[in-house]
């Protein structure tokens, strides 16, 4: 029992390791919070004790009978809400901070899916329950799920996002210590929800340029391409003259006029919508009901690579080079990432 | 009737035995079919008790679960015992828990009324009850739930095979019950007082739980909604939540906690009703503050239906609603603030007496002091996003809902019991087991913000071994906490049968339900009383008592 019990105690933690550059501010706050709270908690306690004790019952001493005081009651209501606002100032300015990702992020792409994460690089590298990050470098994460309501979370960078079906979400960071650090999936998703996580590895410069080895099948747009031809979109969608659908080249991040009038930036999510369901938002000048319906047809991670491909199409692109990945991707043998089979 | 039933053995004692509502009638008809308020309050508190000890077991066997990081029992088994521990605890335990029970009971007599405005709906409402109740256990039995109290879809409309239907419908009917009773609340406030009891005379536990029939009646009716959407779309396939059908996920969460944000104050605002009565009567005094101690529970139930988006920082709303509701959520703090500073206060100059129900007022000062502010942490956009989804949570609405309202309810229970049952509790067992209960729930509870910070997820059967230590102490809490809660039913079961007469009046507490016998009569009060005095009048009494 004691062995075990020692056991138990040098595992004991009590503060999770900060490893991202969001989470030394957020421990900050954090301490903030607890500071206030710990000197509210013991103030009302010995306020609690020590009237108590003072003003216990005694043989003929009677209590004195007293209304109350609206400056007290201002005074406690005002200054604790003083406090609050700093509180609420402070986070909603880091939540601010963490919602645009710097331009150079390096973009990621994780898919949530009973149970477990799949995770795809732009050179085409793939993994499962499993990221690899470099040091320094910000990193954008745009999350998908294919089925229910998952949540993407790493206690050590203090990041979590909401993976919600249906749209794309995306969180990012700043790692700052090389280590291996948990990830879980935090919102509950179903009988093995607890199995639904692994491990974030940070890596220096050379370490990571070392593992990031490229897919066996190409980079992601190429892949992305691949399925372009394949499911047929090639034939109206054509490169460089108008089809019966819209020319899809220098498309991507630009505002493109719909029939009923709006403008709307062609992001990944108006993207991966304009797949799936092709009437919700139809380009103007151009027919509805021509395009299938790709919803059911095409997992997420095929979505993402498709995008993929359509942002690969830059306007000055020449038609010979679509598809090439768009970061340098040093060949060396892969580490231990698990090599996943893409689908079909 | 009862004096001539006893009449025969001629000793006056007996001969005095008085007609009170509960030897008025016998038999199992007289209490199915009544409409005496009182009654009916007593088949609610067998009710739920009854499912608190469910909920409780479900509890003591996942906590068994968690001393292993592996876990001991299935995944299955897990999530099914956290869901139903969830969905009875929260529906048919802490909803119902004060206002079925003791506001049914008081409010008629505390206004000076023979029984609700409407008697019969409010026996329709403890059977509405009751078939909620077995709804929801026929789910258990068949196989259980796995979707957590939450319902999230489209995970419970399309995802889970479990009986999610069954538990479901359980909890529109009950919600139904809820209704019901917030309804004969609000209406026997303001139509049922006696003469000279004005507003500003209400017994600080009436205004609570007028504030909670508010919230019931305008809050519930959103959940029953959006139940049957939930049924809808999984019987029928109709896209509402599944965006694979057409439908949002989003919108789930926003129905959803448009009823179950405010309904986390239906399960504390009639405690803090119980502890403004404890309070004033243990200190002799008034409640300091009288009337922002009645405005914050209204400022509460007000702002309660304005903070809901706060459950959904992390799911991608936009931010500026974001900003927005976490700067309500902060508001909402403020009335909460300022009972707890009240009680505090009322005890200055006061006659402070240390029994059971005063012990458990203590408690419910401090554990919802502590649940408060660690809800300043989730309020925060940037430190909610760090422990959304963790222990962190579940430790601070178990602060919160355990350590504030079972607390308020065990001191409310103790305190009103000899006017209940007219008979008196063992006080030195009452004060061991509240004692009991303080240790254990803190055990329990307080490792589990270190194990939220630290990133341990919710709703996990296994968990990385770092987090061990952690879970055995929170287990062993839950062990002291749960042979806590026994020891109450073993002496309340006693002293209903052979415990101390205790008088009308045992505690020297003002308030109407004092003035008439223990236990009271069918109709509460010979004549309609009329009331001259404000609440908590203790001045004339502690003139008469010390001289």
């Amino acid at each position: 029992m004691p062995a075990s019990l020692t056991l138990l105690l040098a595992d004991l933690q009590l503060f999770p390791p900060a490893a991202s550059a969001q989470a030394g501010p957020i421990d900050a706050l954090y301490w903030f919070e607890v500071i206030v709270s710990a000197i509210m908690t013991v103030g009302i306690f010995l306020a609690v004790i020590f009237l108590a004790w003072k003003y216990r019952r005694r043989p003929n001493v009677r209590a004195t009978q007293i209304e109350g005081s609206t400056f007290l009651e201002l005074s406690w209501s005002i200054l604790p809400f003083l406090v609050m606002l700093v509180m609420f100032w402070w986070g909603a300015k880091l939540f601010y901070a963490a919602q645009n990702p710097p331009k150079d992020a390096m973009e990621v792409f994780v898919t949530g899916k009973q149970w477990m994460w799949k995770v795809q690089y732009p050179d085409g590298t793939r993994e499962i329950n499993a990221l690899h990050v470099p040091v320094g470098q910000p990193v954008k994460l745009t999350l998908a799920s294919e089925d229910v309501i998952h949540s993407f979370s790493v206690p050590a960078f203090r990041v979590r996002h909401d993976v919600v079906p249906g749209h794309y979400d995306s969180l990012w960071f700043t790692a700052t210590k090389p280590g291996r650090y948990r990830l879980y999936c935090t919102e509950y998703c179903g009988n093995q929800h607890a199995s639904m996580g692994g491990w974030v590895d940070v890596m220096d410069d050379r370490e990571y340029a070392n593992w990031a080895g490229g897919g066996s099948h190409g980079s992601l747009a190429e892949q992305g391409q691949k399925l372009f031809e394949q499911n047929g979109c090639s034939t109206c969608h054509q490169l460089d003259q108008q089809g019966r659908c819209p020319i899809l080249r220098g498309v991507y991040n630009k505002p493109v006029q719909l029939d009923d009038g709006r403008t709307v930036t062609a992001d990944d999510s108006y993207l991966r919508e304009s797949i799936l369901d092709p009437n919700a938002k139809v380009v103007s000048g151009f027919q509805p009901n021509i395009m299938p319906n790709f919803k059911g047809q095409l997992s997420e991670e095929q979505v993402i690579q498709l995008i993929a491909y359509v942002k690969s199409l830059s306007p000055t692109t020449p038609a010979s080079q679509q598809g090439v990945q768009q970061r340098p991707v040093v060949i060396a043998p892969r580490a231990k990432a698990p090599a996943v089979k893409p689908p079909q | 009737m009862a004096t001539i039933a006893h009449g025969t053995h001629g000793t006056p004692e007996i001969a005095a035995e008085e007609v009170n509502y509960l030897n008025v009638e016998h038999g199992w008809k007289s209490w199915l079919l009544t409409t005496d308020h009182k009654r009916i309050a007593f088949l609610y508190l067998i009710s739920i008790t009854a499912m608190f000890f469910v909920g409780g077991a479900m509890a003591v066997l996942f906590r068994i679960n968690l001393l292993q990081p592996e876990g001991i029992f299935s995944a299955e088994t897990y999530n099914r015992l956290f869901s139903m521990h969830g969905i009875v605890m929260v529906f048919f335990f802490l909803v119902p828990s004060i206002p079925a029970t003791l506001a049914n009971f008081l409010i008629p007599i505390m206004v000076g009324a023979k029984d609700l405005a409407f008697p019969r709906v409010n026996l329709l409402s403890w059977y509405l009850y009751i078939f909620g109740a077995i709804f929801t256990l026929y789910a258990v039995i068949r196989g259980g739930v796995d979707t957590g109290w939450t319902f999230y879809a489209p995970y419970s409309s399309t995802y889970s095979n479990s009986y999610v239907l069954s538990a479901a419908m359980g909890v529109f009917i009950a919600g139904f019950s809820s209704i019901l009773t917030g309804l004969n609340f609000i209406v026997t406030v303001h139509k049922m007082r006696a003469p000279g009891m004005t507003w500003g005379r209400l017994p600080l536990f009436v205004w609570a739980n007028y504030a909670t029939g508010l919230i019931q009646v305008l809050g519930t009716p959103v959940l029953a909604i959006t139940i049957l959407l939930l049924a809808f779309e999984r019987i029928a396939h109709v896209g509402i939540f599944d965006p694979n059908i057409g439908g949002d996920p989003i919108l789930f969460q926003h129905l959803f906690w448009f009823y179950s944000h405010p309904a986390v104050y239906i399960m504390i605002l009639p405690g803090m009703g119980v502890i403004s009565e404890i309070v004033a009567c243990f200190s002799r005094k008034r409640v300091f503050g009288y009337n922002f101690v009645a405005f914050s529970s209204m400022g509460i139930a007000v702002l309660s239906f304005v903070v809901w988006g706060h459950h959904m920082f992390v799911t991608g709303e936009a931010m500026y609603t974001s900003v927005a509701f976490s700067f309500l959520s902060f508001m909402v703090a403020v009335p909460s603030a300022i009972k707890v500073f009240n009680w505090t206060a009322t005890m200055y100059k006061g006659s402070v007496s240390f029994d059971t129900p005063m012990l458990y007022c203590f408690g419910f000062i401090g554990l919802f002091t502590i649940g408060g502010l660690t809800g300043l942490f989730l309020a925060a956009l940037a430190t909610d996003v760090a422990t959304h989804g963790t222990y962190f949570i579940v430790a601070h609405f178990h602060y919160v809902m355990v350590g504030g309202m079972v607390m308020a309810f065990l001191g409310g229970l103790h305190f009103w019991w000899p006017k209940i049952t007219g008979r008196l509790y063992p006080e030195a067992w009452a004060k061991f087991a509240a004692l009991i209960i303080f240790i254990g729930f803190n055990l329990t509870f307080f490792p589990q913000f270190i194990l939220g910070y630290l990133g341990m997820p919710r709703r996990y059967h296994a968990y990385p071994p770092e987090f061990q230590a952690l879970n055995v102490l929170s287990t062993a809490g839950a062990s002291i906490l749960g042979i806590g809660y026994l020891i109450p039913m073993i002496y309340f079961a006693w002293s209903l049968k052979a415990g101390p007469k205790a008088g009308p009046n045992p505690w020297r507490a003002t308030g109407l339900e004092w003035e008439i016998q223990s236990p009271p009569t069918t109709f509460n009060f010979d004549e309609t009383p009329t009331v001259t005095k404000e609440a908590y009048d203790y001045g004339p009494m502690e003139e008469e008592i010390v001289g």
